[in-house]
């Protein structure tokens, strides 16, 4: 679960980015934040990751109170929270099979374990028949695919994806908001930082709008607070 | 860490090696140059002071004794002088000996075909193991009954105390500055090396990598780095100062220079040259990588 309490991130120049912001998604949810560039969105995310820590306001992420979060225990909160970023920060020298490989190492997994999950989550996204291929060797679409198959092999409680379409053209955008959307029906609550309005429009999900640090909307939150009770 | 990732992050250390070429190559070769440049001064200090050493001890009393004295006497009083302190050596020269010292030294002038060896007194050329202490030895000596002069040449022995004091601190100084430098350049290189790969330590952190996973194969990236050059560096030493010492000792015919073996500075350079590499490559590695952590 993520929960934001009257949260107010302020920079050191004194920018505010977030100026009370209070919101909660559930575990299992699929939502969407959208908002103008510097409205806050950023923020929002760092702010999930332990990279930034508010300045008033409390911030919980799947069990982690994140204002009082030690910075030894934030590799234990990111393996709970997986990552999907607009340019996709793939490994370029490591193949499919090894970019994915790499983030169980990561958190000390066994090459047993390794051997049998990779495989596994590449079919999952469709790249089963590209393990030994090179991240610059594959399309946008399929980059985020592995992007994607990454955030998701550590099976984390949440995937949040940073504009995952940005880069795409709008059959493979749609093609990974659908493969979100099959993530999200695993169970695995996901959140997906976007501009795209037509594939918010599309996919009928609660929609949370950021402006000038504050939320100013959140469609179907009631719906989804519903289907949850 | 876990155990299980040992192994891995060992074998990623050694791998970095080879998968960041250049950067290693020009890490190893900045390694080499200040280690060579360093342990070549180092090498040069060490051979001047031996070498300031050995023209200090060439400083010698000479001690004169009373012509009353017969000859018995006068050769009693070596063991007296070979008692004092600081007395290394005592050399007992007779009055016939030193006439022809002196007739040799005035290149057989007929000025002094008339000086004969009852002239002259018996002496000792007497060395000392601290010419420092020249001037209380020499007090000493006086002190001895038989003794009627010395002869004792304190400035040449306080100027090349003075040569060898200076020649230390320079030596120290220049020596500590080389470290420096080296240390700051190895340093720079290092962080270039890592700049490279942020992109890399980013997405390590990204994905929940603990600091000590993404350290340890930097660590030992540097390590090994830092030990290949130390070892090149030495193979360079060893190999050019050899070669420097065979080129003096073939134009240097009145042998003014003199050299220690290499073999005699093989410990302290090995201890050197690897204490340097391993702490160079380390030390370089962990605080180089310590500004692209903080993500």
């Amino acid at each position: 679960m993520i929960q934001f309490t009257d949260v107010v991130k302020s920079y050191e120049q004194g920018n505010v980015a977030l100026n009370g912001v209070t919101m909660q998604i559930e575990d299992g949810e699929f939502c969407f934040l959208v908002g103008p560039s510097g409205s806050g969105k950023s923020t929002i995310i760092k702010l999930i990751t332990g990279e930034l820590k508010p300045t008033s306001g409390t911030v919980h992420v799947n069990g982690y109170s994140l204002e009082r979060i030690r910075k030894r225990e934030i590799p234990y909160l990111r393996r709970t929270v997986g990552v999907v970023f607009q340019d996709f920060r793939l490994i370029d020298k490591m193949t499919v099979y090894e970019n994915v490989a790499f983030a169980m190492r990561v958190v000390g997994a066994k090459e047993k374990e390794i051997r049998e999950r990779v495989p596994y989550v590449l079919e999952l996204v469709g790249l089963e028949g590209k393990m030994g291929r090179h991240p610059r060797e594959m399309s946008g679409g399929e980059q985020q695919r592995l992007a994607i198959a990454r955030a998701l092999v550590n099976n984390p409680s949440t995937i949040i994806a940073d504009e995952p379409t940005g880069n795409l053209d709008p059959e493979r955008s749609f093609e990974i908001m659908a493969l979100l959307q099959e993530i999200n029906n695993l169970g695995t609550t996901v959140l997906v930082v976007t501009h795209a309005q037509d594939l918010v429009e599309l996919f009928h999900k609660r929609v949370i709008a950021i402006d000038d640090g504050l939320v100013v909307k959140d469609e179907g939150e009631e719906e989804t607070n519903d289907e949850a009770e | 860490m876990k155990l299980n990732n040992l192994g891995y992050l060992l074998k990623e250390g050694f791998r970095g090696i080879f998968l960041h070429g250049f950067m290693s190559f020009a890490a190893v070769c900045v390694t080499v140059a200040c280690l060579v440049i360093v342990g070549s001064f180092s090498a040069l200090a060490y051979n001047l002071d031996l070498m300031v050493e050995d023209l200090n001890q060439t400083s010698e009393i000479l001690v004169y004794i009373d012509s009353d004295l017969s000859d018995a006497e006068a050769r009693s009083i070596g063991t007296k002088i070979n008692l004092l302190d600081n007395v290394l050596q005592s050399t007992f020269v007779s009055r016939e000996e030193a006439l022809e010292d002196f007739v040799a030294d005035h290149d057989n002038d007929s000025a002094f075909s008339g000086v004969q060896a009852s002239d002259l007194r018996h002496r000792y050329v007497v060395s000392l193991e601290d010419n420092t202490k020249m001037k209380q030895t020499d007090e000493q000596l006086k002190q001895l009954p038989g003794v009627v002069k010395t002869s004792a040449a304190y400035e040449l022995a306080e100027g090349f105390s003075t040569i060898q004091d200076v020649l230390h601190i320079v030596s120290f100084a220049l020596i500590a500055v080389l470290l420096v430098i080296s240390l700051l350049i190895i340093s720079n290189t290092v962080k270039l090396a890592m700049y490279d790969r942020k992109d890399e330590i980013a997405i390590m952190k990204m994905v929940g990598a603990t600091n000590g996973f993404i350290r340890l194969p930097f660590i030992v990236e540097g390590f090994t780095l830092g030990m290949i050059g130390a070892v090149l560096a030495f193979g360079i030493e060893w190999a050019g100062y050899d070669a420097l010492v065979q080129r003096v000792a073939e134009v240097d015919a009145l042998q003014l220079f003199s050299f220690v073996d290499f073999q005699e500075l093989l410990i302290p350079m090995v201890a050197v040259f690897g204490a340097a590499g391993m702490f160079v490559g380390i030390v370089g590695s962990w605080t180089s990588i310590r500004k692209f952590m903080d993500v």
